[in-house]
Formats: structure tokens, C-alpha cells, sequence
């Protein structure tokens, strides 16, 4: 006789620490193994596109701080990207150099808080604490260009808001020279660990064409074996003049998703060491003043200057009729925004593409059939933010 | 990369000739506009084409023009990996069409296409589970409609008399300012404003 057993449906979050954040998921379970997992997302949702359509283009930007919170330059560059395509104008060399620098510093931020939360989720505890005192010295870069920690707001349609001093740069350098010691660290603690790899390999195993289906990108698709980088394939900025190599994964599970995380890391770092050496002088935003703000002793001797500023803090600058979609590989995989501008000064709509939000989605299909306890190890590889999932 | 789009628009346009309405290229990137009723065989088209191969669906946009007929559009983008080209298929109906799912051909288009739904309240057929994503439970509305106000209609606050989170209608404390750069010389009207006059119906 087979004993009929009934399934058991846990709510999981939405104030769960391995929750990554404001994520309810609703599973059901038999005995341990999951038959079904509804993440119930939109706990954190603000408006962002609706907000966005009030704004002008100046104020909208700074929203793109506050999707991906842990590497925020990465999303305002591609709204910067999308305005200036609309807007067509040429940013200055060394802007998109200083763009470069600090979307990698980006990149490292988040793969660093990704790799160190999905080892605690796992059960280690250590990575995080040594992870995070290189977050630490990585903000304080952020916020000696921009002045903030966080929400930088730092890049600006045709360039970024101010220039870095020189002793930026220099510590910049010392700290790409430090880290790749760090990260054999991290490696040292996690890579070879018995439990790490337990808990992990062959745990939420995407096969390349479920990738595609699930609209994944990033690190998520290149884990499964699809070598596809924006950096490579469709490169903006001067990324086609950097040499980088693009990690692949092999088996498309959750190791090998962590393995192109560290690797990336690597990758990061010697993108930013070939920018400082080649780093030119010269403007650092568009010297167009119907877009970019005059310089401030101008301000004081000319009256056009003046007018300028006073214009373009007010009104903002109007973007000819049209839609665009621009897209960068931000650490999460392929961050998108989509522009339609109807030639006043305020986006008439402005879709965010966000690379969570479609890994999250595959949630239910990647976690069938698998215990409970992997549910926390397949959270943390797909490296969910809360911030751009919801919007 | 506009010479691969020019060849993939004159394919499209010749293999689909009788559902293209529009095709352009601006701002090297290419767009269809097809009716609604074609949107599955198109897309179907579109991922299974050899010279086309757009295997991977990357968002769904709604957006609203409340003063057009066909009040609502649908940008679907797509990007082939193999000859690393991106689409926009656009599609124009009226409010109260149904439009069909694609999540039998795009597992992904699932919550995207809930995510329109909640946002623009456009229904989807043959979808399996259409819910709201990413509003409350219980929200009404679709905040995305450009006849939706920013500040909503609700906010919700802890009571410390019912000791339980209540739901109320927006007080403002201050208008929000909402500056109209189109008519510099009349100013603003504030929803504030406006309902103070209607009450004591004298200027403050």
C-alpha cells in the first residue's frame, strides 16, 4: 500500500537573512525535496519608471543608483549611454576612460559581495568579513570621485561630473596591485573547500539552451558555456581597445558560476590597470554647454555661461524625438534601458531591463527536485538585488 | 553591423511581406511594426529563421499614448547571439484588445508579460498565470498609465491604534512640484491647491 503523503508549503522570507534581501518565496515541499517554488517579488518596488517620466534627464539619473545598489555606476551608464545616443554626442576620451575604471571597480564591488554571501549562505563565514574590508577601500574610491559612498550619481550625459585627482588614480593603482592577493584568499578559503563543494557543484544546473530561453545573460549564461559578453560582442566605450579574457563555465552549475565570478574579478582588475596606464588628459565631459553644465568661474564672467547653468538646472536639456535601447554587461549580466524620448526635456517612457529580474524568474524551474538546503546555494549564485529586480 | 540589419529588414520584409506595416533603421536599430494578431507566427519566424536566429526575448515594454486610437503599444526586443543583432517588434491596439501570450515559444516572456499587465492592465491570452508581479496584494490600478497619478491613490502607514498597518487615501503635507516647462507663463495647478479652493472656495 502506498501512504499518500500531503505537501507541505513553507514561506521562505521575506525577512530570511539567506533571502538576499525582500524575497518571499513560497515553496512547496515533500518531505525535503521541492516541488514548486512562487517567488513573490515587488516587496521593494518604488516606482522607478514612473518616477523617471517626471523627471528631467539631469534627475533621472540618479534612480540608477538605487537599482543595483551594490555597484551603481554600472546602471547609470547605460541611461548615460542611451541619452547620448538619442542626444548624439561625442563624450571625451578621457570621460570614457574614467568610465571604464570605475564600472570594473563596479563589477569587482558586486562580484565580491555576491562570492562572499553565497559562501555564507553556504556556511562560511570568514569570506564575507575579509570580502568586505575591500568593499570598504573600493567605496572610498567612489566617493572621492563623486563624494558619495553609494549613490554616486557620478556619470552624467557626454561624461562624468568631475575629473579624479591624481592621487586617485595612484591609489587606484596600488589597490589593483594588492587585490589579486586577496582574491587567491578568497580562493584559498572556498575554491578547493570540501563543504563549499558540496554544497555547490552540480546544485541548479542551467543547460546552454535553458539559458536562453530564461532570457538569462552575464555570468549566468557564460556559466553554462555560451561565451557572450556586451564588453566583447557589442563593446561601448573603449572596451574594444582593452585586452580581457571572457571566463566560460563548463557545467553550468552554481560552482562553476562562482568560478567566472573570481575569475572576472581577475579580469577586472587588469582592465583597470590598463586604463590608468593609458588614462589621457584633456575635458572630462562634453564641453557642449547646451547638455553639460559650464564650468563654474565662467558662471561668474559670462553672461551665456550663466545662462547656460541657469537653463539647464531649471528646464534641463531637451532630447530630439525618438527610441533607443542601450545595453551594458553590468556585473548581473545584460542591464538595459529603453528610451523612448518624445523631444521635451523629460523621458516619455524609460523601460529598465533588469538582468535579475529574468534569473529570478527561472527560480521555480532551477530548484525543482532539489533539497531545501540548496534552495539558499541557488539563491546566491543567480546574484539576486533586490533593488533592480523590483525597480 | 547597419549593412547585417539592412540585409535581415529586406529578408523579413520579403519572407513576411503581407504582416510588415512599417520596418525603419534609426539610430542603428531596427524596428518592425506588425499587427497584433500576426505577433506569434512573426515571432516564431524570427527565432527559427536561419539568417535571423533571435533566440533570446530581452524585455517587453509597454507604453501608453492616451490621446492615440490605438492607445497602447508593445516593444518586444530580441537579440540572436549568433549574429549579435538586436530586433524591436512593435505592436499598436486599443484598450481593450487581448494579446496573444508568448510564453509557449519565451518561458521568460511569463513575467514579463505579467509585469505589463500590472503595469498597463493589458490583458494576455493563453498565459498561464497572469497575476500581478510587482505591486501590492490588493493594489488597483496600473500605475504605469500616463492617467495614473505619481503620488497614487493610497499610502499605507502603521496605526498604533489598530496596531496593524492601515491603508488610507494620499494626504499630502506639500505639494509635489511639478514644474510644466511646455507654458512657462501660467504656471503650475497643484492637485493641492485645487482641492483647497474647491473646499473653501476662496484663493489661500
Amino acid at each position: 500500500m502506498v501512504k499518500k503523503t500531503k505537501s507541505l508549503s513553507l514561506n521562505f522570507g521575506p525577512q530570511h537573512p539567506a533571502a538576499h534581501g525582500v524575497l518571499r518565496l513560497i515553496l512547496e515541499l515533500d518531505g525535503e525535496l521541492v516541488e514548486k517554488a512562487d517567488p513573490h517579488i515587488g516587496l521593494l518596488h518604488r516606482g522607478t519608471e514612473k518616477l523617471i517620466e517626471q523627471k528631467t534627464y539631469t534627475q533621472a539619473l540618479p534612480y540608477f543608483d538605487r537599482l543595483d545598489y551594490v555597484a551603481p555606476m554600472n546602471q547609470e551608464h547605460a541611461f548615460a549611454l542611451a541619452a547620448e545616443k538619442l542626444l548624439n554626442v561625442e563624450v571625451p576620451i578621457r570621460a570614457k576612460y574614467i568610465r571604464v575604471i570605475f564600472c570594473e571597480i563596479g563589477r569587482i564591488l558586486s562580484h565580491i559581495l555576491n562570492v562572499t554571501t553565497q559562501a555564507l549562505d553556504v556556511g562560511a563565514l570568514t569570506p564575507s568579513l575579509w570580502g568586505f574590508e575591500e568593499r570598504e577601500t573600493l567605496m572610498t574610491f567612489y566617493e572621492r570621485a563623486s563624494g558619495s559612498r553609494l549613490h554616486a550619481n557620478y556619470f552624467r550625459t557626454g561624461g562624468v561630473h568631475k575629473d579624479i585627482p591624481m592621487k586617485l588614480v595612484e591609489d587606484i593603482e596600488k589597490f589593483c596591485k594588492s587585490f589579486p592577493k586577496i582574491i587567491d584568499d578568497l580562493e584559498g578559503l572556498l575554491t578547493d573547500n570540501r563543504i563549499f563543494k558540496q554544497r555547490n557543484v552540480e546544485i541548479g544546473i542551467v543547460s546552454k539552451q535553458e539559458a536562453l530561453d530564461h532570457s538569462f545573460s552575464g555570468v549566468m549564461l557564460r556559466g553554462s558555456g555560451i561565451p557572450w559578453d556586451l564588453r566583447r560582442s557589442q563593446p561601448y566605450e573603449i572596451y574594444k581597445d582593452l585586452a580581457f579574457k571572457i571566463p566560460i563555465g563548463k557545467n553550468g552549475d552554481c560552482y562553476d558560476r562562482y568560478l567566472c565570478r573570481i575569475e572576472e574579478m581577475r579580469e577586472s582588475v587588469k582592465i583597470i590597470l590598463q586604463c590608468i596606464e593609458r588614462l589621457p588628459k584633456g575635458p572630462v565631459i562634453s564641453i557642449d554647454n547646451k547638455i553639460s553644465p559650464p564650468n563654474r568661474d565662467d558662471i561668474k564672467q559670462s553672461m551665456e555661461a550663466l545662462i547656460h547653468h541657469f537653463k539647464l538646472f531649471t528646464e534641463g536639456y531637451r532630447v530630439p524625438k525618438g527610441d533607443v535601447y542601450t545595453a551594458v554587461e553590468a556585473p548581473k549580466g545584460e542591464f538595459g534601458v529603453y528610451l523612448i524620448s518624445d523631444g521635451s526635456n523629460k523621458p516619455y517612457r524609460c523601460k529598465i531591463r533588469a538582468p535579475g529580474f529574468s534569473h529570478l524568474q527561472a527560480m521555480d524551474y532551477l530548484i525543482r527536485g532539489h533539497m531545501l538546503a540548496d534552495v539558499p546555494a541557488v539563491l546566491g549564485s543567480l546574484d539576486i538585488v533586490f533593488g533592480e529586480v523590483d525597480r | 553591423m547597419i549593412l547585417q540589419l539592412q540585409k535581415i529588414e529586406k529578408l523579413i520584409n520579403s519572407e513576411l511581406s503581407s504582416k510588415i506595416k512599417n520596418s525603419s533603421i534609426k539610430n542603428n536599430e531596427l524596428i518592425i511594426e506588425i499587427a497584433e494578431s500576426d505577433l506569434v507566427d512573426t515571432v516564431q519566424f524570427l527565432k527559427s529563421n536561419e539568417s535571423c536566429k533571435f533566440k533570446q526575448l530581452i524585455d517587453i515594454a509597454g507604453v501608453d499614448y492616451p490621446e492615440n486610437e490605438k492607445r497602447f503599444e508593445l516593444v518586444y526586443l530580441f537579440l540572436s547571439h549568433e549574429h549579435n543583432l538586436r530586433i524591436k517588434v512593435l505592436i499598436k491596439f486599443e484598450i481593450n484588445q487581448q494579446i496573444n501570450s508568448l510564453t509557449k515559444i519565451f518561458p521568460s516572456a511569463n513575467w514579463m508579460e505579467r509585469e505589463v499587465f500590472d503595469m498597463y492592465g493589458i490583458k494576455f491570452k493563453n498565459h498561464p498565470d497572469l497575476r500581478r508581479i510587482l505591486t501590492d496584494y490588493g493594489f488597483k490600478g496600473h500605475p504605469l498609465r500616463k492617467d495614473f497619478p505619481l503620488t497614487g491613490f493610497n499610502e499605507v502607514r502603521y496605526s498604533e491604534k489598530e496596531k496593524k498597518v492601515i491603508y488610507e487615501p494620499v494626504k499630502l503635507e506639500q505639494n509635489y512640484r511639478n514644474f510644466d516647462f511646455e507654458s512657462p507663463w501660467e504656471g503650475t495647478n497643484y492637485i493641492k491647491e485645487i482641492k483647497n479652493l474647491e473646499k473653501d472656495g476662496k484663493k489661500n
